[in-house]
């Protein structure tokens, strides 16, 4: 059995947080995204679309983060589509913060006084023009502080990731857990970088709300 | 020949008829007074002109061209009437200056220095050439109130339609809005107006519409009708108001 020092413990979280990072980066990025095409899609008020999206929402919010990797990973692979466990991760925490943020931006755009959008369309602004100069522009403003709050469950999510093999933080933990038998020492450590991850973020989110409730 | 039609307007909310059957004639200049009791449909009468509510019976023209809630036909509506709310649903994000370039700028694509050689023209015109680069909520209400009807001028409507655009004001802000409507109308625009402000309504406005349960219940010459209402409804109105 290798030994490990403490050294060699940290520097093996330290390195798998790169990878928990960019999981989170890049579920961050997909699911705004593919939010964001959402919102729209929501706004056009086509009930058929609306009901779509409602749909979508209500499924990836309704069931287990671990569920949906678990058949993106799992599933995908029977239905004869090879797929990583990097893709699955990526894939599943992309309809998790996606379902949530579409949710958080309705909220947003609905804060946002009726008259914004008779205003613009009287004065002869089409659905989109509305949309980019000043719908948009106001409800990024409220979004902001609650979408960087929700971050911080994306970083918590990509711990799941571990079940289906991808190693990053909490994988590469559990790894070092089962060459060491140190559990107590180990976890502490990876719950605190998890802590170092979030809880800046956390505190932006709280000044980002304060800042935007003494603006108006 | 006539700026606005409806003819025979059917308007419901659901099973709500709200609307029944208006017919309703306004030619160019001229400056009408809409009067009536909160819920007898004067606001809704304003949406279906300006194509925010749809219409279910009969037919509305601006300048001779339908009126529909459908968005190309309501973007080249906006370029004949222009509208102001009674909250002024000002941008908030957006200086008073560039609130008022925004549509000549994306609908109308005037180059950014006309623009706003013409919105400085419209906040000089409502007194407020100095407020170009404030942002609204530094404002009073009878201030953004300008701004807004100086954004709508900017866009050159043929009518103007006003939504009770006095009574979200305190009391000693109502003058002043009503000086740049009552400048505008010596100017000769066209204005559609909900009001309670019957002094207004009788000294600058030329025409008096009162609307009752959803119905043109009477109207006519302003001073005429306001010193000898016909029905009983009207009289019990100017009665309450007066
Ligand atoms: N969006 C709406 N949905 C349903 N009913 C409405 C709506 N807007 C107005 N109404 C109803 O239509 C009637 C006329 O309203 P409105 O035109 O606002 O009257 P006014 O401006 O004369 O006070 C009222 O009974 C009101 O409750
Ligand atoms: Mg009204």
């Amino acid at each position: 059995m290798i030994e490990f020092s403490n050294y060699d413990i940290l520097r093996n979280l330290l390195f798998a947080t790169q990878w928990t990072i960019l999981l989170s980066l890049a579920a961050f990025i997909g699911g705004t995204t593919v939010a964001l095409t959402l919102t729209a899609l929501r706004l056009t008020r086509n009930p058929t679309i609306q009901r779509i999206v409602k749909v979508y929402v209500e499924l990836f919010q309704g069931t287990p983060l671990l569920m949906q990797m678990f058949l993106c990973f799992f599933g995908l692979s029977m239905l004869g589509y090879e797929i990583s466990a990097w893709g699955a991760a990526i894939l599943s925490l992309t309809f998790f913060t996606s379902a949530f943020l579409v949710e958080i931006w309705r909220g947003c755009i609905d804060t946002l006084p009726k008259g914004q959008w008779e205003a613009s369309r009287c004065l002869g602004l089409s659905f989109l023009q509305t949309l980019r100069f000043i719908i948009l522009p106001q409800a990024i403003r409220v979004a902001t502080a609650p979408t960087v709050g929700f971050s911080v469950q994306v970083i918590k999510g990509t711990a799941l990731a571990s079940v289906i093999g991808f190693v990053e933080l909490t994988k590469v933990g559990t790894m070092l857990n089962n060459a060491t038998f140190e559990p107590f020492k180990i976890f502490t450590l990876v719950a605190l970088i998890y802590f170092v991850l979030c809880y800046p973020l956390s505190l932006y989110s709280k000044h980002l709300e304060k800042k935007f409730n003494v603006s108006r | 020949m006539s700026l606005v039609n409806l003819h025979q307007v059917h308007k419901y909310y659901g099973d709500h008829h709200v609307l029944k059957g208006i017919d309703l004639d306004i030619k160019a200049g001229e400056v009408v007074s809409i009067i009536g009791k909160s819920g007898s449909g004067k606001s809704t009468l304003l949406r279906c002109i300006n194509g925010l509510e749809q219409y279910q019976q009969g037919g509305i023209t601006v300048d001779g061209k339908e009126v529909t809630t459908d968005d190309i036909q309501m973007r080249r509506l906006a370029l004949s009437v222009g509208m102001i709310f009674q909250n002024f649903n000002l941008f908030p994000h957006m200086t008073v200056g560039e609130n008022v370039m925004l549509a000549p700028t994306i609908v109308l694509k005037k180059s950014k220095a006309e623009a706003e050689a013409t919105a400085r023209a419209m906040l000089e015109k409502v007194g407020l050439a100095e407020k170009f680069d404030s942002f609204p909520e530094k404002l009073s209400g009878g201030q953004q109130q300008r701004v807004a009807i100086a954004r709508a001028l900017a866009m050159s409507p043929k009518v103007l339609l006003c939504d009770e655009i006095t009574s979200a004001l305190d009391p000693e802000l109502v003058g002043e809005v009503l000086k740049v409507l009552e400048q505008l109308a010596k100017e000769g625009i066209t204005l559609v107006l909900v009001t309670h402000e019957m002094n207004f309504a009788r000294d600058v406005g030329s025409r008096v519409v009162f609307m009752h349960q959803g119905k043109v219940w009477e109207q006519g010459d302003s001073k005429t009708l306001l010193s000898n209402p016909q029905t009983d409804e009207l009289k019990q109105f100017i009665g309450a108001v007066l």
